[in-house]
């Protein structure tokens, strides 16, 4: 008990005094994840809609496959951008592999089911309130896109947020394709994972300190903007 | 003397429309020309709503065709019974439709000032507009259709969700709109309105039309018992 008080108190010190080893890994970390959470809104966001607002035959299927992708387990993600970018793989002369590259790649490839998945409900929701009135106006579905996007525009920040906590929080991609490679590829999950096993509790529990925030504040933010939605009613 | 570029007479021949096997609407034929407002009564599930649709063009008819004198794609708006606003401010939303029709930027938020300062919701242009009343929020449906300068207005109930100071306002519109020159075609359940607005009456029952009739012949001397009945308030089918 004595040990975990002592370390309790090493972590916070660490977070307080911004230790290098520490701010080296969260910023690591972050960069990864908001990259991932950039290159997968650049895809998903607009797949959602498109499939929002398109009907077509195979559509249930599809929607379907995507909503059993949101559940891929992170290492299996992993698994596969390591299959492409091992030395032996397609894209393995890229060089990617165990760099923050490949983990960012993983990251997306996991998180994009995600974004498209929850914005197609968002917009789809949006499209039945407004299909009527637009084409009315002479707006077809694909030119409604737009005007969904940024309509939905606080819904969508809530499914960017979730997109954004699901990547800062998985292991098992990251250290597959990653390695955890201490000051290049060590993020802060893949680093509690190793500190904890090799009995360094405090830069583990400190580590576990700042990821904790970051959730935490992930999620007031996506609370805090359905509030303003509501109350800017929007 | 030349005719002017009009997308009126509109013309409906053999109109039907039906939906999971029901026949909604059947053998419609009408014209309407340019003019006073055409006002379509009937009783609920007359199949009013669905006769506009298929005239403005949001449905497909099932047998017969709509056919305009001109192109008119960009030339007609409707208002629905409740009005769906974009998650904008109130000028965002008048000028929401005139950017679609392809109007050159510069001109677009003086037009829709103009249309907001025609429905009096001026001081209110920066608000968000679902913060907006009811009533507030009908006006500024009709100001963005109105914007867009269209030859002919459809109006599907629109004051039916109203109180009655909203109702009249929206009536002045209406009233304002059609001494400008637009076209009014509109469905009402209130029969005090059809009265105050009409200067013809369209007479809808399962899903036919009774009646085409003048409306101070129509409500005077209706053509059909049906429509008798409908104007002394007794439930028709």
């Amino acid at each position: 008990m004595n040990d975990l008080g002592a370390a309790a108190a090493t972590a916070l010190h660490l977070v307080l005094t911004a230790d290098p080893a520490l701010a080296q890994i969260v910023l690591l970390s972050l960069r990864v994840s908001c990259s991932a959470l950039l290159i997968a809104s650049l895809v998903g966001l607009p797949l959602g809609a498109l499939l929002a607002v398109a009907r077509f035959p195979g559509r249930s299927a599809i929607l379907t496959m995507l909503n059993a992708l949101m559940g891929l387990p992170p290492v299996v993600a992993g698994l596969l951008i390591y299959l492409l970018l091992s030395r032996s793989g397609p894209l393995g002369h890229l060089g990617l592999l165990f760099t923050p590259g490949a983990m960012i790649v993983a990251q997306a490839l996991l998180i994009t089911p995600i974004l498209a998945a929850l914005s197609r409900q968002v917009l789809e929701g949006l499209w039945e309130e407004y299909a009527e009135q637009l084409r009315s106006f002479g707006a077809g579905p694909v030119r409604a896109v737009p005007t969904l996007l940024w309509d939905g525009r606080f819904a969508l920040l809530t499914v960017l947020l979730a997109g954004f906590g699901r990547a800062s929080a998985e292991v098992g991609a990251v250290m597959i394709v990653g390695g955890n490679i201490e000051g290049f590829t060590r993020v802060m999950t893949t680093a509690i994972a190793l500190e904890t096993s090799a009995g360094n509790l405090p830069l583990a529990l400190a580590l576990g300190l700042v990821l904790m925030t970051i959730v935490l504040v992930v999620n007031a933010l996506a609370q805090a903007s359905r509030d303003f939605a509501t109350r800017a009613g929007a | 003397m030349r005719a002017p570029d009009t997308i009126l007479p509109l013309r409906a021949e053999g109109l039907g429309f039906s939906a999971g096997g029901v026949a909604i609407l059947s053998d419609v034929a009408l014209t309407l020309e340019a003019g006073s407002p055409s006002i379509i009564v009937g009783p609920n599930g007359a199949g009013k709503s669905v006769l506009l649709r298929l005239l403005h063009g949001l449905l497909t008819p099932s047998t017969g065709r709509v056919l305009w004198a001109g192109d008119a794609a960009r030339r007609q708006a409707m208002v629905f019974q409740r009005p769906v606003l974009l998650r904008r401010s109130v000028l965002a939303n008048a000028v929401y439709p005139l950017a679609l029709a392809g109007i050159p930027a510069a001109s677009r938020e003086a037009r829709a000032c103009a249309a907001l300062e025609m429905v009096g919701l001026a001081a209110l242009a920066d608000r968000p507009a679902r913060r907006l009343s009811g009533g507030e929020q009908q006006r500024l449906a009709l100001a963005r259709a109105a914007a867009l300068s269209p030859e002919v207005l459809f109006l599907d109930e629109p004051c039916a969700s109203l109180d009655p100071a909203a109702t009249r306002a929206v009536e002045e519109i209406v009233g304002r709109l059609a001494a400008r020159g637009t076209k009014i075609v509109m469905t009402t359940h209130d029969l005090g309105q059809a009265r105050r607005l009409a200067g013809e009456v369209l007479f809808l029952n399962r899903g036919r039309l009774s009646e085409q009739t003048p409306a101070a012949l129509f409500f005077s001397q209706p053509a059909t018992p049906e429509a008798a009945a409908f104007l002394r308030g007794e439930l028709v089918w």
